[in-house]
């Protein structure tokens, strides 16, 4: 679906040349939820704003749906955007137009519909949203979140392929931002549309994305399945988007502690575990195998997307035999562990 | 008394050439805030595309016309008055009476007008325009379709004040033979020592001032029905 190769970006500001983007490249599959997190200033924005050409790359190729965009005439390019849809940040929504007249937009612009298509499609994606009683109203007297349910359907009623989602929760408390990922994956899952966004919350990724690629200072630092990227994080700066602060907090403070604790035949393991291991008895199992006391330090029960998992901190008691035991059973069923101490 | 004193007043006066100067004041009024207008709103919008960060950036276009707006509205109003006689004759075929005053009205006025309006573009979000971009929006629809509809309440409001200076700008035409109430005013108020007919044109120019500002926050309030 879109093919990003090489790309960068570099502006120029008091005499510095500031690369916003330095040598991306990435490939969103058709139908998936992509997701591009990183720290404000990271050129997410910049890179989103390339997907559909409103930033100009210095080099590399913008392929989307088969067509390179930075080739292309600015008539062609038009026509390729009106086949993008784009929800905002702060919505973008026209104060003088009723949320009618708003959504009908793209398709007024595009020109030939006429006024019964128009309708027709309208309150189709009124309907899709759940805003039909809505249609004569102004968006003033819209909540934020209503706001973005207008944005989505002006965004999906040229029925485009891509749907390209500029930080769209960033705005909304946490209760509507879990109302519209839901709208945004259930967009996805019933009509196939592949979605890019960006974000700086965590929680985005955690609840819609397929995939993830984290962006530092212009450069992809680490790229994958959500999940993986999430369980396993590999960079320091993945880890510490991923993990809370307060859960990061909690980690040092019980290492902490046990480091004078030495020899003392106590261990702490961090447990992950996901899909169906959420939901089998492995503390139990391995209570009963060998000859470990065990108790729990913490732990969280969570999905990403929709695969369940599970975290827990565990004190084992007992000697190194035991232990390596353990470790094996936890193996066998396909726990990953990490032995903090 | 009071009553009977005024009657007094309004019975010496010359009704009919009174009646008159109003009709001609209301003409150039009416003809100077339409032309304004007209070439106010162009000249805004280009001022605000052509401006840095905007669709249509343009250093030079921006430059020259903010350069010539500048010099348009520095210049008093009474001295472009005399300054345009010869492009008013030309343009109107005369430089005196009600005629002769709408070109240099429009000249004093479509600089300001379209300051005003390019204030008003500067209001609307950043975002707005990314959006339109995103919906492969051409320059003329994003004008059409988005730029005018958004600022529609602001511009009304801007005809209104910038009618509301014409109205003064049209009495002091009449200090170079210019015609309506200010032409009246110094004829007769000034020049014959009648104060009756001086009062009389203020207070009909007061009154003229509170319909126009009535009617613009009318139709304002009508579009922002929101």
């Amino acid at each position: 679906m879109i093919k990003i190769e090489n790309l960068t970006k570099a502006y120029k500001a008091k005499g510095k040349t500031i690369k916003v983007l330095d040598d991306v490249s990435l490939e969103v599959k058709k139908g998936e939820v992509y997701g591009i997190i990183g720290r404000s200033g990271a050129g997410k924005s910049t890179l989103l704003k390339c997907l559909n050409l409103l930033e100009k790359p210095d080099t590399g190729n913008v392929i989307v749906d088969g067509i390179d965009l930075a080739k292309i005439s600015k008539k062609e390019l038009r026509l390729a955007r009106q086949q993008i849809g784009v929800i905002f940040q702060h919505f973008n929504l026209l104060s003088s137009k009723t949320i009618f007249d708003n959504v009908a937009l793209p398709l007024k612009l595009q020109g030939n519909h006429s006024k019964e298509e128009t309708k027709a499609a309208v309150d189709e994606m009124l309907k899709l949203v759940g805003l039909t009683e809505f249609a004569h109203k102004y968006p003033s007297s819209l909540s934020g979140g209503q706001k973005q349910r207008v944005g989505i359907a002006r965004a999906l009623i040229t029925k485009p392929k891509l749907l390209l989602s500029d930080e769209a929760t960033s705005a909304l408390d946490p209760q509507t931002t879990a109302s519209i990922l839901d709208l945004l994956l259930e967009i996805n899952e019933t009509l196939g549309i592949t979605i890019v966004l960006i974000t700086h919350e965590i929680e985005v990724v955690r609840k819609i994305c397929d995939k993830v690629a984290v962006i530092d200072a212009g450069k992809i630092i680490e790229e994958g399945k959500a999940f993986d990227v999430l369980m396993h994080p590999k960079e320091p700066l993945t880890r510490k988007l991923i993990i809370e602060e307060t859960s990061d907090m909690y980690l040092e403070q019980v290492r902490h502690f046990y480091k004078f604790e030495k020899n003392s035949g106590k261990h702490i393991l961090l447990l992950s575990f996901v899909g169906e291991t959420t939901y089998q008895p492995i503390l139990n199992t391995i209570a009963r195998q060998t000859d470990l006391d065990f108790s729990i330090l913490r732990g969280e029960l969570d999905r990403i997307k929709k695969m369940p998992f599970g975290q827990l901190l565990i004190e084992f008691n007992g000697d190194h035999n035991s232990l390596g035991k353990a470790c094996e059973i936890m193996q066998g069923m396909g726990v990953h562990y990490e032995i903090l101490h | 008394m009071a009553l009977a004193a005024i009657n007094d007043i309004l019975g010496t006066l010359d009704w009919s050439e009174i009646n008159q100067a109003t009709l001609d004041t209301l003409f150039m009024l009416g003809f100077a805030v339409l032309f304004s207008t007209i070439i106010g709103i162009p000249v805004g919008l280009l001022l605000f595309l052509t401006n840095k960060g905007g669709i249509l950036q343009n250093r030079l276009v921006y430059s020259l016309l903010s350069f010539v707006v500048n010099v348009l509205r520095s210049i008093p109003f009474i001295i472009l008055l005399i300054v345009m006689i010869p492009t008013t004759t030309f343009l109107v075929g005369t430089s005196l009476g009600a005629k002769g005053t709408i070109p240099p009205l429009v000249v004093g006025a479509f600089p300001f007008f379209a300051r005003l309006v390019e204030n008003s573009l500067k209001e609307i979000e950043k975002g707005i325009f990314h959006m339109a971009e995103s919906c492969g929006a051409t320059t003329w629809q994003i004008i059409w379709h988005i730029l005018l509809p958004e600022i529609m309440p602001s511009l009304v409001a801007s005809i209104t004040v910038t009618a509301i200076a014409l109205v003064s700008y049209t009495a002091m035409a009449g200090a170079v033979g210019g015609g309506g109430l200010g032409d009246l005013a110094i004829r007769y108020g000034y020049q014959r020592f009648e104060t009756e007919v001086m009062i009389t044109t203020v207070v009909l120019m007061v009154i003229m001032v509170q319909v126009i500002q009535f009617l613009g926050d009318f139709l304002v309030k009508i579009i922002r029905k929101k």
